[in-house]
């Protein structure tokens, strides 16, 4: 067998993954490692490959991925700490032929938040929600979120969230689950390579359920915050695989084939 | 048996060596260089290049979207 250069291999046509063209070439800010940085990637990917980029709408929370619209080519919205869905929410019922989505983490979501999300999802707005719970305010310097898991030490929980104390880790996915107006739920992670094809498909599948009226779709990426957690990334991932599984498991919640309103009527005619 | 060969090409002044690529490579193939890139990170480069089979897994796993890769097949 002839000997293959390396100079040989790496051409045009050899050419099997490379950056998504959505992906601006402004170096992120984020830590060595973070998640959002793949999140980000896979939206772009998405949004490419479903050829959307001129009809989408994100918009950014505040938290680390605050700057998102610095990455991401396509047409963004930044909303007040927590109120992303309601911006979402006019942006959509305002321009209903674009894709809207928000992009938000848990301190965002779960915490100040919480209230828009409940509501944008039972109204089933057809948003798609983005949610990174990495179970902690990385941005502020790593303080304990609503997510934050018990036990789990913070900065303002130095010996870990006290039940006592601090109360229970928020479910945010099973809450909004329970909701008639979200359409598709699922909680997924970007730790591995299959875990990251599985949460390009999730997220694919919640931006074409955007066309169908069928309600909100949201997406759950659990996510490791290195910095915050004081780990190297390789670490926060094994970390984050031991500890946050258990607690917020993978996989679909709901995947309902008609609207909420459909499957409301026929809740109620039962 | 067609044989596989892959090859990857890294941002070094935009990786910023944080080794996922590395544990998520099947093959070994991917190392962090013991130079560093003008803002101090051990870039991640390819230690094995002949191990390569192009699985893309290094790229998919990146957050900062560095890594190209290349795959060809041998006969």
């Amino acid at each position: 067998m002839a000997e293959l250069d390396i100079k040989d291999i790496i051409r045009e046509e050899n050419l099997v993954y490379k950056k998504s063209t959505l992906l601006t070439d402004n170096v992120m800010h984020y830590c060595p490692g973070c998640t959002h940085g793949v999140v980000h990637k896979l939206v772009a990917e998405v949004i490419e490959e479903m050829g959307i980029q001129e009809q989408t709408v994100g918009v950014s929370p505040v938290g680390c991925s605050v700057f998102a619209y610095n990455y991401i080519d396509i047409d963004w919205s930044e909303a007040a700490h927590g109120r992303a869905p309601a911006v979402a929410t006019a942006i959509k019922r305002l321009m209903p032929d674009k894709y809207v989505f928000t992009y938000q983490g848990d301190g965002d979501l779960a915490s100040i938040g919480a209230a828009e999300i409940l509501h944008a999802c039972n109204r089933g707005e057809d948003i798609v929600v983005i949610f990174i719970n990495n179970a902690i305010y990385g941005m502020t310097g790593g303080q304990m979120a609503p997510t934050t898991l018990v036990g789990m030490p913070t900065a303002t929980c130095p010996y870990g969230r006290d039940i006592s104390l601090n109360g229970y880790p928020l479910k945010m996915t099973e809450l909004v689950a329970q909701l008639p107006g979200t359409c598709f739920v699922t909680r997924q992670s970007a730790q591995s390579a299959a875990a990251v094809r599985k949460c390009k498909k999730a997220i694919r599948k919640a931006f074409e359920n955007q066309n169908k009226k069928k309600g909100t779709s949201f997406i759950e990426v659990v996510a490791t915050c290195n910095s915050g957690w004081k780990m190297n990334p390789v670490k926060a991932n094994e970390w984050m695989e031991k500890h946050m599984f258990p607690f917020y498991p993978l996989g679909d919640l709901k995947d309902c084939e008609k609207s909420p309103a459909e499957e409301y009527n026929k809740y109620m005619e039962e | 048996m067609a044989k596989v060969r892959g090859a990857i090409v890294v941002d070094n002044e935009l990786c910023k060596g944080c080794g996922l690529c590395v544990v998520a490579c099947p093959t070994n193939t991917i190392g962090l260089a013991k130079e560093v890139n003008s803002k101090g990170y051990n870039y991640a480069y390819m230690e094995n290049p002949e191990a390569c089979i192009g699985c893309v897994n290094c790229a998919l796993v990146c957050p900062d979207s560095v890594i190209t890769v290349y795959k060809v097949k041998v006969s």
